[in-house]
């Protein structure tokens, strides 16, 4: 198992450094196979680590781990297939192609790795990492929005790990005070020996490292990056920073919070995630009302769903804690879904408001109904994963006697529910010849104001080539296809060994 | 003889003045007009840094800390700086866009910053391993003042030192509390901060070629 760790580690690194030099055709065969074979071998993890945790020099993985593993893995892999068809040769040129696919494969590297990596400083490394990282690939399509966006998100995520890395400084010094001053900065270490941990010390660096990592995750209010960053990147990278970036940034704070609730108690941070929880999640839930933007929409939506996973552990049941672990699966699925159909419709309609999108079901028969059932996923409609996780952590929550806390959590998610599904609805209803002309006339004004990213649209893969009623390629709507049997098999009948390995990952993470 | 408070012993004054002196230069980066007479300061602030470890190896026999000394000053002094002048040269641009609010208000701003993030720390029951307690404190004011200077100062430049200085904060406050932390997690941080200035200049490039300005005047186009 020890091999399929360094496995994971080194093979995307290398796949990357190959799509740099090889044809574009062998780099998007090679990355769909790193990415599926990545895949594979996380799954390989799960019978082993549902029952004890596997290292391998500086990495470990426990079902915890391996839970963020398969999130990241399920949408690199689904991605990986994707890029086949969004990057064939008449959409983008091959300079381009080998840029993205590098990026790509290196960037679910660094997502890969931030899981494996035993120690809350080498976590510290790889999380930064992503960001350098995925910074670059939301600048790739060099347009003055993307520009834009990349420069607000390295700038804001970087300070806001400036302030996880002041988090992490303050946890090894109150492990210093018990294991001496050089002791190696492993999490079993802290965990180990929480109850001499001086209590100011960790929970400054709890606090530090939900603000800092928070900043990745998108909690209000340091969130600020995320939907102009979704929203302007090329879609394979949005779908991995939405599905996995987030998760992988949550995983972080879940490190963090593991040492805290050992060494303070459940109280004080639970408290801590509630508020973030509570005021993503309204947050989310009122802008999410008011969408027009198809990417942004989805990234308002990501904010909505890490707002619930802050709420699901403060609820501290170990049920909420299953539920909340099932919905970073879930959510990975369906936020990588929901992205990949979006590239799609802004390809085909050259566009990303979505009242311009009506003729959704005429031109593209099977990308919109996948596109409609990710976001029927995503608002938690049965009978998809979401459904499932969510009602894990209401009752969760009931359980633990949060009826209040819960009263709003559901109204929130309803709200959120009525947004996405509002919106979202344009493209079942026929062609409006009038709405598309203003919408478009609408658009083409915010564009002079630049308000919005329509320049990127004309200049990127996702540049307007309509084609009534035919998809681009199989390759653009096969990985959405097992992304939502994934979504199915989650909310209809999760695997023993899944349902296993996250009541050992709740258990792991304190529930209880 | 009057009795009162002891004086401190040389290590400790020579460790604080050196914190103060690395809060004095965030201070001037804040302040200066020039990019780089910021890029300056930075370079200033990063030697103090590693000065500082020299002297705390030196004291406290911690001999991974002269190893941190020589990469620090190598990356920080020379190579960082180097990075940033030779991008400056490209884009042809000295002077620092105009900040958002007046010189006066920016320092009153960060002398308030300063303020609280001293006194607040200073009420921490958190005992220093091998520099004095005050320079926590020091560090986490020069934390503030550097998020001042990424907040108040519209050009990518700025914001860049801004951040890479903040870095140097944290530093200070890990070279109190955490001075001991095993060798190889340090040089994995400072190699992670090489990747960052790297992604940094790329960006900035990007800006500059797109915009012909460093200033982030025009990156108003997007929401948040």
């Amino acid at each position: 198992m020890s091999t399929l760790l360094v496995a994971l580690l080194v093979v995307p690194f290398v796949a990357a450094g190959v799509c740099l030099i090889a044809p574009p055709t062998a780099g998007r065969i090679l990355t769909a196979g790193v990415g599926v074979g990545s895949f594979g071998a996380v799954l390989a993890l799960v019978t082993a680590t549902r029952a004890h945790s596997v290292a391998a020099g500086f990495l470990r993985v426990d079902a915890v781990s391996t839970i963020f593993l398969l999130a990241t893995a399920l949408v690199y892999a689904t991605v990986a297939l994707y890029a086949i068809g969004y990057l064939r040769p008449e959409h983008v040129d091959r300079r381009y192609c080998r840029r993205i696919l590098a990026g790509i494969n290196l960037f679910a590297w660094a997502l890969l790795a931030a899981p494996m990596v035993n120690g809350f400083t080498l976590l510290w490394v790889a999380v930064e990492l992503t960001t350098v990282i995925s910074a670059l690939l939301v600048a790739i399509d060099d347009t003055d929005a993307a520009t834009e966006a990349a420069w607000k998100y390295v700038l804001i995520a970087s300070a806001g790990l400036g302030l996880a890395l002041f988090g992490t400084v303050f946890y090894y010094y109150a492990g210093s005070q018990v294991l001496g001053t050089s002791y190696t900065f492993t999490f079993d270490a802290l965990t180990m020996h929480s109850a001499g941990l001086p209590h100011t010390a960790v929970r400054l660096g709890f606090v530090l490292a939900v603000l800092g990592f928070g900043t990745k995750v998108g909690f209000f209010p340091v969130h600020t990056w995320l939907p102009d960053a979704h929203s302007e990147a090329p879609t394979p990278v949005s779908a991995l920073l939405s599905g996995s970036l987030l998760a992988v940034s949550f995983y972080a704070i879940l490190r963090f919070y593991q040492v805290a609730v050992a060494t303070l108690g459940a109280a004080f941070p639970r408290q801590v995630l509630l508020a973030f929880g509570i005021a993503s999640l309204a947050l989310a839930a009122l802008y999410l009302l008011d969408q027009r933007d198809i990417k942004r929409l989805l990234a308002y939506s990501s904010i909505e769903h890490m707002g619930i996973l802050a709420v699901g552990m403060s609820f501290g049941a170990r049920i909420a804690v299953v539920g909340v672990l099932l919905h970073v699966l879930a959510h990975a699925a369906a936020k990588g879904n929901a992205f990949m159909g979006a590239g799609v419709f802004v390809r085909a309609f050259g566009t990303k408001d979505l009242t311009a999108m009506r003729r959704g079901f005429t031109v593209l028969p099977w990308s919109a109904p996948l596109f409609l059932l990710a976001i029927l996923a995503l608002a938690a409609a049965p009978p998809f994963g979401i459904f499932r996780s969510e009602f894990y952590i209401v009752a969760g929550g009931l359980a633990a006697g949060h009826s209040g806390t819960v009263a709003v959590l559901v109204a929130l998610v309803i709200l959120a529910f009525a947004g996405l599904t509002w919106t979202t609805t344009a493209l079942v209803f026929p062609a409006d010849e009038a709405g598309i002309t203003t919408a478009s006339a609408s658009l083409s004004s915010n564009a002079a104001d630049g308000r919005t990213s329509d320049e990127s649209i004309a200049k990127t893969p996702d540049r307007p080539t309509p084609r009534l009623g035919r998809e681009f390629s199989a390759w653009l709507v096969i990985p959405p296809v097992l992304g939502l049997a994934v979504l199915v098999l989650l909310g209809m009948h999760p695997p023993a060994s899944l349902i296993d390995l996250l009541t050992r990952g709740a258990v792991e993470l304190g529930g209880g | 003889m009057p009795t009162g408070t002891p004086a401190p012993p040389v290590f400790d004054g020579v460790a604080d003045v050196i914190a103060v002196l690395v809060l004095l230069a965030e201070f001037g980066m804040l302040r200066a007009a020039l990019l780089p007479a910021q890029i300056r300061l930075y370079a200033g602030q990063s030697l103090l840094l590693a000065v500082l470890a020299a002297i705390a190896a030196q004291q406290r026999n911690v001999p991974d800390l002269y190893a941190l000394a020589v990469l620090s000053a190598v990356l920080k002094v020379l190579a960082v700086p180097a990075v940033l002048r030779r991008m400056l040269r490209d884009t042809g641009t000295d002077i620092a866009g105009s900040g958002v609010l007046g010189v006066a208000t920016r320092t009153l701003c960060a002398l308030l910053a300063t303020a609280f993030g001293f006194f607040a720390t200073a009420g921490l029951p958190i005992r220093a391993a091998v520099l004095p307690r005050t320079a926590l404190s020091l560090a986490v004011a020069a934390v503030l003042v550097a998020f001042i200077l990424m907040i108040f100062r519209r050009d990518v430049v700025s914001q860049a030192v801004g951040f890479f200085s903040m870095e140097n904060a944290v530093s200070l406050a890990s070279l109190v509390i955490a001075a001991t932390m095993p060798f190889l997690l340090e040089v994995v941080l400072l190699f992670d901060l090489l990747v960052a200035v790297v992604v940094f200049s790329a960006l900035i490039r990007i800006h500059h070629n797109r915009r012909q300005s460093l200033s982030t005047r025009k990156l108003s186009g997007l929401r948040g």
